[in-house]
């Protein structure tokens, strides 16, 4: 309670100054989301501090299920029916700044300067000759998380680096009497969040660099990117892991049986709720340089186009508060979502938090990856391991028939 | 038909219409609703998608002329054909396996007094389920160790495991299977309904004569069921050519996978307009769709005809 009352109390001072700018007339903004349930919570309570704050605005909040939101965005934006605020993944961006639905936030608010000295590094895809597009509240990032008790049990401490993961995964990987897997050391799964892992971390500790050229050039056919694949695919071969064990990585871990998994910030919620499972979270394992990667996402929000006058007055306002330092802290508390701002995931308490902690810190040698399309660029990844594991093509072919093929997707999307 | 309201019997109260227009008058005001309704939801959006397949779009900016191009792409796409070998392995396999299991259960059921409302409803129950919330019970049950149903079954005996969905050769038969089982119930319901409608005196007639049961079946019973099975073996071809909800559901992971060895046309399609965002080329795929069923239906119809 007195969090919340000393929140309010930041937003109307903060808001005071900027605020009195905004006309006096009552004006009402549309804002939308995606359901999850604790980003519907962490809004309204933004909302609400906001209201109080700026009491001639209103802000309504409508949300879908996830699985209609970028088609129902898609088709009310451009006919100018839907928000003035809308919440976009980041990966969707360029498509709306080329089509004109999305509008520039004012520099004199969000400078670029400003923006690149206080939010995290990957925030700068979000700028375009000189003026942000768009900003996100929180951000996400990878981390290993493992199990306690399967770790205590097999007597092996939390592992650091690439080799110690793999030493680890093999002490605790158990067998039936007929060599089948019953409990897995470390779940593996392109279809998870495993090709983030592969380009942006593995690809990178072996020296290479995914991409160049902005992402618009694939650059992991390489001695790097072969290393890479080796050992990504020498997980199973070693015995250590068995992609689709129990149908999805989470799946496996949240049921016990798998001691390390490799995931979002996204899935603290979920696994926190789950009864009987002890689990810890740590940073991403080094390579045996000690060099870290990490891959981060997220969502942003901008304003559309649709919003003009007071509406745009009022929604700059909106936006200036939910990308603020104290809505940051909202967000990370009620969604468990990393704050964008440096200052505010970096603070002793949060960088330092058993939990939160290991995605925090992860996010400052986090890289973004700029998708033309998400899911066909992951498919490319699934279909390159498959090839090796459930064709024997020899790896080396199968990556370049991934970085030939990719690259297609790339061309055809940037027009060349 | 005609006209039966006291006014217009009345003598002087003639507008000038006869029966006739008049009947054709009311026919076409009962028939305008269903032919607006067919208008504005069945054929506008086919045309439209017709347009489409000529153009480029991706929901949020203007559509562009593309002339031919998303043909062009479709036909020298590798995985287009792949998706088509695979409709049509998921036709030429499903039509005929269920329309056989579907006939010998409902042949028998059709003699069996015993319990036979029950037995009937048992085998009805997997049509009526959901068929997501089947797929995702049968993609548990071809789970590998230590969850999957049958793959448990078989280590238990000390058989080696399977792999069911993880497999470019038995992946599309383990999403068949199921798919075959979910339809079944109705079309043995058809088929019942047609086995009673063939008349007790032909039978009759046979056993007096001293027939054989091979050959009421063949000469009596499959001659006059044959529209029962025209009907059976059309629909369930347009249904094995838009199977989706099975091969999706119990794919999510890495949908039509592996290595595109269960994807058909319409997840192919769904794929194209709802993760890529390029609707003029799922609309050319969805044309190609269109006149594949027509040409089949059309063939069937052809060869099933009552002559």
């Amino acid at each position: 309670m007195l969090h919340r009352t000393l929140a309010a109390l930041a937003t109307s001072t903060a808001i005071l100054t900027a605020g009195a700018a905004a006309a006096q007339e009552q004006v009402t903004i549309e804002y939308w989301q995606y359901f999850f349930e604790a980003r519907v919570n962490a809004m309204e309570e933004l909302i609400e501090n906001f209201e109080a704050a700026n009491p001639n605005i209103n802000v309504e909040m409508t949300h879908f299920p996830y699985a209609d939101y970028r088609t129902r965005t898609a088709i009310a934006v451009p006919s100018g029916e839907g928000p003035d605020i809308v919440q976009l993944f980041y990966g969707w961006l360029n498509d709306y700044i080329d089509e004109g639905l999305i509008q520039p936030l004012p520099t004199e608010t969000f400078s670029p300067e400003m923006v690149a000295s206080e939010f995290f590094p990957m925030v700068q895809a979000m700028e375009r000759d000189g003026q942000y597009f768009a900003l996100p509240t929180a951000v996400r990032s990878l981390a290993l998380f493992y199990n306690e008790r399967i770790l205590e049990g097999a007597g092996v401490d939390v592992p650091t680096t690439l080799d110690e993961l793999v030493a680890a995964a093999a002490a605790t990987t158990e067998r039936d009497g007929a060599g089948n897997i019953t409990q897995v050391g470390l779940t593996t799964g392109m279809t998870a969040q495993d090709h983030h892992w592969f380009r942006e971390v593995l690809v990178r500790q072996m020296g290479g660099e995914p991409y160049t050229d902005g992402y618009r050039n694939v650059n992991y056919d390489t001695e790097a990117g072969r290393a890479a694949l080796d050992f990504y695919l020498g997980l199973e071969e070693q015995g250590v892991s068995q992609s689709g064990f129990m149908d999805e990585p989470q799946a496996a871990f949240r049921a016990g049986r798998a001691a390390f998994h490799i995931d979002g910030s996204f899935r603290i919620g979920a696994l926190e709720g789950e009864r009987g499972l002890r689990w810890g979270v740590t940073e991403l394992p080094a390579n045996n340089d000690g060099m870290r990667s990490n891959y981060s996402s997220y969502w942003v929000n901008a304003i559309t186009s649709s919003a003009e006058g007071p509406e745009y007055d009022a929604s700059v306002l909106f936006m200036e508060y939910i990308t603020s330092p104290e809505a940051m802290q909202i967000w990370l508390d009620t969604v468990g979502e990393l704050p964008a701002r440096a200052e505010v995931g970096m603070t002793e308490e949060n960088a330092n938090d058993p939990v939160f902690g290991p995605f925090i810190r992860g996010l400052e040698y986090a890289n973004t990856t700029i998708f033309a399309d998400e899911s066909a660029q992951r498919q490319v990844l699934v279909d390159m391991v498959e090839r090796v594991q459930l064709q024997d093509m020899d790896p080396g072919e199968s990556l370049t028939m991934a970085a030939e093929a990719e690259q297609a997707i790339l061309d055809a999307y940037y027009g060349e | 038909m005609a006209s039966t309201s006291p006014q217009d019997a009345a003598p002087g109260r003639q507008v000038g219409l006869t029966i006739a227009q008049k009947r054709t008058f009311w026919a076409w005001g009962f028939l305008a609703v269903p032919v607006l309704f067919y208008v504005v939801i069945r054929f506008y959006p086919t045309g439209n998608a017709m347009v489409l397949s000529f153009q480029e779009w991706n929901l949020l900016g203007d559509r562009t002329w593309a002339g031919i191009d998303n043909y062009r792409v479709l036909f020298s796409d590798p995985v287009f054909w792949q998706v088509f070998r695979n409709t049509f392995v998921y036709l030429l396999l499903g039509t005929p396996i269920s329309l056989v299991i579907a006939f010998v259960i409902a042949y028998h059921l059709d003699q069996v007094r015993f319990m036979h409302g029950t037995i009937r409803a048992l085998y009805f129950v997997p049509f009526m389920t959901s068929a997501v919330a089947m797929a995702w019970v049968w993609r548990w049950f071809y789970q590998d160790v230590p969850i999957g149903l049958f793959n448990n079954a078989l280590a238990t005996v000390g058989i080696a495991q399977i792999d069911f969905l993880d497999s470019t050769t038995n992946a599309l038969p383990s999403i068949l299977a199921p798919a075959i089982w979910a339809g079944l119930g109705f079309q043995i319901i058809i088929f019942m309904a047609g086995l009673r409608a063939i008349p007790r005196t032909f039978y009759e007639a046979a056993k007096i004569d001293g027939v054989s049961t091979w050959t009421v079946l063949w000469e009596i019973t499959l001659p006059l069921l044959r529209p029962t099975i025209v009907f059976v073996v059309v629909l369930s071809s347009i249904g094995f050519l838009r199977i989706f909800d099975h091969v999706f559901n119990m794919t999510t992971q890495n949908p039509g996978g592996p290595l595109n060895s269960t994807k058909p046309l319409v997840l192919m399609i769904y794929q194209t307009a709802f993760d890529s965002f390029d609707m003029g080329y799922a609309a050319a795929q969805t044309v190609v769709l269109f006149v594949i069923l027509l040409i089949v239906s059309l063939i069937q119809l052809r060869l099933l005809r009552d002559r």
